[in-house]
């Protein structure tokens, strides 16, 4: 064995090491969806509160509840997510819709049909009322798309400068209708990878909404429902042939492969060239140094299928208007496990690690 | 991005490959270096290393602002933020650097306020809405920065900010390459010099190189079609037995430099004697102060330092690794004890850093990769 594959290896063992929180406070990091989030989630909240239903950490847990002698059995999908999106309003959406959306989609990768939202406010003191009223009003319209109701709810008010204006959590069930065994633990070698439509968007959207940088572009967030396209995609191909559905939030498509990956033990191999950002988005990218496959999408999912049934997949997706520009973007293979790879445009090969702290702009 | 897809096309790279592989001697192996970190980023985002022979080497050099920072001046940094009423900002890039009592993002988490700009004028802008704080920038960079640093701190000047300050860190890419020329243990055939450098200093000052040390050097882009171009310019030069300054990037650098920058730093900030590089030691006239014009906008004289001097841990081979003398996975302690995130090395911090870079995109060898990931069965360990 090569030098450098021993220390390839050593670097692998260490990366499979169980994860140790170091810091003495939580920092920024610790929310950005990569590994300092993984960390902190597997060394204190696993640990604390470890049970089999929390323990595959996907976007929610599925509740398999009933039976008996009647035999009636109900499958429910739980999640909650908070939002603390800043600015409240950006282009192509709001905190509300959001955090209807962002719930909506992680009871749909669990392949349930969303039914009942609850939704917990926090509010800073100041916040104007009509702020307020365009939030609910956004929300009350997200849900009504999504066909969910939001049906119990909690508001509590906070000091000035305790808050950054309104926080939202939301909670959500959803019923699984279909016989589906989907896990990010279930890809394997041949799979075919897909992603249902450019990524990234959210994500810029956002940081130029922030008005930090002097960029004017015109990108607005993907925040949508995505539970209608999953359905057709899960009709389209039955049977266990959708492995793994997870939507790419936080960390974007990168960090949600690098967790199929290391749950499945398999390399994700993407085509650089295939992978769908509009050009806007990849224009703000180059010049902020950031790369899209990290960057936040909320209305986007990456689906992992049975390779001999992508195009089947393909095209179920394309026939809903949320996965018009959905694509083909890689495979799955046994070896380098837990590892995902790029194929770039240029024709090189690298690694696509998980993201590490925030997505920082280079500054040269 | 029709401007980049130019500079990304696969067809391009593999005629260049193709010229690349013919221009080399059989039996005889090149290791050019590439001095900027923007390259090194290039070379690993795109796997770029595929399109080489095994000939063909590239050496990273010490060209990423942020690897080059020695731990006693983040901890001075840090320092000034913990003073009373003020506002630290730095460059993202810097949060995560260790120094010897801990990173940014650690002493912000404890309470100091640090906050993260895009640009100098950003931390200006900041000094002029909070009237009651002190406004530190730490100033990082090359050439390339400290023209922004500058201006800045002109503007300060002409528009009278009196609670803003600059922590200065400028450093210089030539002294930087002359210590390596200088350093015994390393053979290089050439260097792909700095691109976005060369746009402020021009490629006159250069020309030491190829004079008094016959290594050619070739002015680079950053898209992966420059650096493919200026390695086969690079072995043209030696197997027309010329040794030369080239300019590939003639599209952004104008062979004079940009002498309005130049000027700008120039008022503004004078040589320093010495300064401390991050594993390369003290270097002899590398580094810039505030000149003494502009004594009231350098933080090193606004605030009473500590003047910290921290040496390197000693597991870390930042040095060897920013000196070209190791490959980032060499180090003892790479990929392991230090990650990008836990890092012990500045190397492994700044996305432009080699071991940061070789960790996030080139972390595996060629022959692991079956299937569809590998046709090519090029090991390069």
């Amino acid at each position: 064995m090569s030098t450098e594959q021993q220390v390839l290896d050593r670097i692998e063992r260490a990366r499979r090491r169980r994860p140790v929180v170091r810091e003495e406070r939580i920092t920024l990091a610790h929310g950005s969806g990569g590994r300092a989030t993984q960390t902190l989630v597997q060394a204190v909240f696993l640990d604390a509160f470890r049970n089999p239903l929390l323990e595959p950490l996907e976007d929610g847990a599925t509740l398999r509840l009933g039976a008996g002698e009647e035999g009636v059995r109900v499958n429910l999908a739980f999640t909650t997510d908070s939002y603390v999106v800043s600015p409240l309003f950006f282009p192509g959406g709001d905190i509300g819709d959001l955090a209807v959306n962002g719930t909506v989609n992680d009871l749909a990768m669990c392949g349930a049909r969303p039914r009942y939202l609850s939704a917990g406010f926090i509010l800073e003191e100041g916040l104007p009322v009509e702020d307020l009223r365009r939030i609910a009003a956004s929300m009350a319209a997200a849900a009504a798309a999504a066909e969910v109701e939001i049906v119990t709810g909690d508001t509590k008010v906070v000091q000035r400068g305790r808050a950054d204006g309104c926080y939202i959590t939301t909670t959500g069930v959803g019923i699984i209708e279909r016989p589906v065994t989907l896990s990010s633990a279930a890809a394997r070698p041949g799979d075919a990878v897909l992603v249902s439509g450019p990524i990234g968007a959210h994500g810029a959207a956002v940081m130029l909404a922030r008005g930090d940088f002097d960029i004017e572009a015109a990108i607005v967030s993907d925040t949508a429902p995505l539970h209608g396209v999953v359905a057709g995609l899960l009709d389209a191909l039955p049977g266990g042939r959708v492995r793994t559905l997870r939507d790419a939030t936080r960390g974007g498509v990168a960090t949600v492969l690098n967790e199929v990956a290391a749950a499945s033990n398999v390399a994700v191999v993407l085509e650089e060239a295939a992978i769908p950002v509009r050009p806007e988005v990849t224009g703000v990218c180059e010049l902020l140094g950031l790369d899209p496959l990290y960057v936040a999408c909320e209305g986007r999912f990456v689906a992992v299928v049975d390779g001999d049934h992508a195009t089947r997949a393909l095209d179920a997706l394309r026939a809903h208007p949320l996965g018009e520009q959905a694509a083909i973007i890689g495979t799955v293979a046994p070896e380098p496990a837990a590892m995902v790879l790029l194929r770039t445009a240029v024709g090189g090969t690298r690694v696509v690690e998980i993201l590490v702290g925030d997505p920082l702009p280079r500054i040269c | 991005m029709r401007f980049v897809d130019e500079y990304r096309d696969a067809d391009r790279a593999r005629a260049l490959a193709a010229g690349i592989a013919a221009r080399c001697r059989p039996g005889r192996t090149y290791a050019f270096m590439e001095v900027c970190g923007g390259h090194t980023h290039t070379i690993y985002k795109h796997g770029l290393e595929d399109h080489l022979p095994p000939e063909v080497s590239l050496v990273h050099g010490p060209g990423c602002p942020v690897c080059v920072i020695p731990m006693g001046r983040v901890d001075d940094a840090t320092h000034i933020a913990g003073q009373p009423g003020v506002i630290m900002t730095s460059f993202g890039d810097l949060l995560r650097v260790p120094g010897g009592t801990g990173s940014f993002l650690g002493a912000k988490a404890a309470g100091a306020d640090i906050r993260m700009v895009y640009s100098p004028l950003d931390a200006l802008k900041i000094a002029k809405e909070n009237p009651d704080r002190r406004v530190v920038f730490m100033a990082i960079g090359f050439e390339t920065t400290a023209p922004s640093t500058a201006m800045t701190v002109l503007r300060a000047a002409a528009e009278g900010v009196p609670n803003f300050s600059v922590f200065c860190n400028h450093v210089m890419i030539i002294p930087a390459i002359k210590a390596i020329l200088d350093s015994p243990d390393l053979r290089l055939d050439g260097f792909i010099g700095p691109g976005h450098v060369s746009a402020v200093i021009g490629c006159e000052p250069y020309a030491f190189i190829a004079r008094d040390y016959r290594k050619p050097l070739v002015v680079a882009g950053f898209e992966p079609v420059d650096i493919l171009t200026s390695v086969h310019m690079l072995l043209g030069q030696l197997a027309e037995g010329r040794c030369e300054v080239e300019n590939q990037y003639a599209r952004v650098v104008p062979w004079q430099g940009n002498p309005v920058a130049l000027e700008a730093i120039g008022r503004v900030m004078r040589l320093r004697p010495h300064f401390e590089w991050r594993g390369l030691g003290f270097i002899a006239h590398s580094a810039l102060a505030m000149a003494e014009e502009y004594a009231a906008f350098d933080a090193e004289r606004v605030f009473d330092l500590p003047g910290i001097r921290v040496a390197d841990p000693r597991s870390c081979q930042c040095g060897e690794v920013l000196k070209g003398v190791l490959k980032p996975w060499e180090c003892k302690v790479f990929g392991t004890a230090c990650t990008p995130e836990t890092p012990i090395g500045t190397c492994m911090v700044s996305s432009e850093g080699a071991c940061a870079a070789y960790y996030n995109f080139g972390r595996f060898t060629r022959d692991r990769t079956r299937g569809p990931a590998g046709e090519r069965e090029v090991s390069r360990a």
